[in-house]
């Protein structure tokens, strides 16, 4: 689902936070050849050598990637157990599913540059690491949960599209199947207002309530504009991001204008007008501020969401303990039938 | 025993065959206890919309992989052998097809 933080610094990749500078000339022979490899639009695969650099972003955007997957299901999770009908709660389950499978799909890409699995999940619960920033926002009622899949959904997919065509192979493919599957989570989603919308004037007011308060931190998953975005070109020049972050959201915003207008709600922007000239939508200033305020963990849901998520692992440590055990036991046991 | 991380857990290469008739495509991932666990977790993560009818699990550590540094020696040699393929040879048109 959701990839904003591509371009946010943590800990967790880079250690100190060290911007990382244009490419220099190749230094070796295995830098030249991975740079011809970048420039033929050639794929990385986890055997290759490939810069120290490279693999750092790799490793800090799949596992942001990933993490964001995993703490996604969260806000959603919070609805299963009160969704409007049982089949409002088995799409809602499946959807969740999904994004549990997604972050499995990433972490899997990641392991691939050689970093651990329990490295990542300490990264993320010690809160080092980032996540998308979207998630960090409660989900009051149910309309919310129909605009997570149209509109952050939505912009998932238009960031997530252009990584089916990454650099770096495992990264790329596992794109390609998230991608496949996130379809359903939009449509789901705008489906589900539609209802509402067709129902009574107060499930109007919830759908439009919903779309106020989400609309702008839609917005901002994008990342910052393109001026600030430290990374943004170190990862074009490598192929890991295609598309910049200004340029997606014009995209998104473009799409999402006329689908508002079937739903019949409007979009929290005075400034969001048609410009004939440039052939897309004006539209108004990012609070990047509260952005910012959110990834540094200030948002109001940033230490709920964390807490859960380490509750969960720790009550799942008996789980995770007994399978081991399990598994031990019956090796044990074999070994013991083959003497 | 000690409490076990998660990284205890051994990794595993998922096979799915999509459709009867087809070979087993490599697909992914994942981490697990043992063989029956990680046949679970693949049905889980890789086959939630009928994507496959059978899965293989292999340990990834019993993979053997060929070494990219290799790649000339070995697959280079084939190039010049263009003999080996049907379009090297002409035949009569009116023949047809052959």
């Amino acid at each position: 689902m959701y990839t904003q933080a591509m371009d946010i610094p943590d800990e967790s990749g880079n250690p100190g936070g060290k911007k990382l500078s244009v490419v220099p000339p190749p230094q070796s022979e295995q830098e030249a050849a991975f740079e011809a490899r970048i420039d033929a639009d050639g794929r990385i695969e986890p055997q290759d050598w490939m810069p120290e650099a490279y693999r750092k972003t790799l490793v800090r955007q799949i596992s942001q990637h990933a993490h964001s997957e995993i703490v996604g299901m969260l806000p959603e999770g919070n609805w299963i157990s009160r969704a409007p009908s049982l089949k409002r709660k088995a799409i809602l389950i499946a959807k969740v599913q999904d994004e549990g499978g997604h972050g499995l799909y990433l972490y899997s890409a990641a392991e691939t540059l050689g970093t651990s699995r329990g490295d990542m999940i300490d990264g993320l619960h010690s809160g080092k690491a980032k996540y998308s920033s979207i998630f960090n926002y409660p989900t009051l009622n149910w309309a919310d949960v129909g605009v997570i899949g149209w509109l952050v959904d939505g912009a998932a997919i238009m960031n997530q599209i252009p990584l089916c065509r990454c650099s770096y192979g495992p990264y790329a493919r596992a794109m390609i199947r998230v991608c496949k599957e996130e379809s359903f989570h939009q449509r789901q989603g705008y489906e589900a207002l539609l209802v509402m919308m067709k129902g009574s004037e107060a499930q109007r007011r919830m759908v439009q309530d919903a779309v106020n308060r989400l609309w702008w931190k839609c917005l901002a998953m994008f990342g910052p504009p393109d001026a600030d975005s430290p990374h943004s070109a170190q990862g074009m020049r490598w192929g890991i991001k295609r598309i910049s972050n200004d340029e997606l959201r014009q995209k998104f915003i473009d799409a999402t204008v006329p689908q508002a207008k079937v739903l019949g709600v409007t979009l929290p922007d005075p400034d969001l007008k048609w410009n004939e000239e440039r052939g897309h939508h004006d539209y108004g200033q990012i609070d990047w501020q509260e952005f910012w305020n959110t990834v540094e963990g200030n948002g109001p849901c940033n230490k709920e969401r964390l807490a859960t998520r380490v509750k969960a692992h720790k009550d799942g440590q008996w789980v995770r303990d007994a399978a081991l055990a399990h598994a031990q036991k019956q090796r044990a046991r074999a070994d013991k039938e083959a003497a | 025993m000690n409490t076990p991380a998660l990284k205890d857990w051994p990794l595993w290469e998922v096979f799915v065959r999509s459709k009867q008739g087809l070979e087993h495509k490599h697909c992914g991932s994942l981490h697990a206890a043992d063989a029956a666990q990680a046949l679970h977790m693949a049905r889980d993560v890789y086959t939630r919309r009928q994507e496959g009818v059978s899965i293989w699990v292999v340990p990834s550590a019993s993979i053997t992989a060929s070494n990219p540094d290799d790649k000339g020696e070995l697959f280079d040699p084939a190039a010049d052998k263009i003999y080996r393929h049907p379009t090297f040879y002409e035949i009569p048109e009116e023949v047809g097809h052959m």
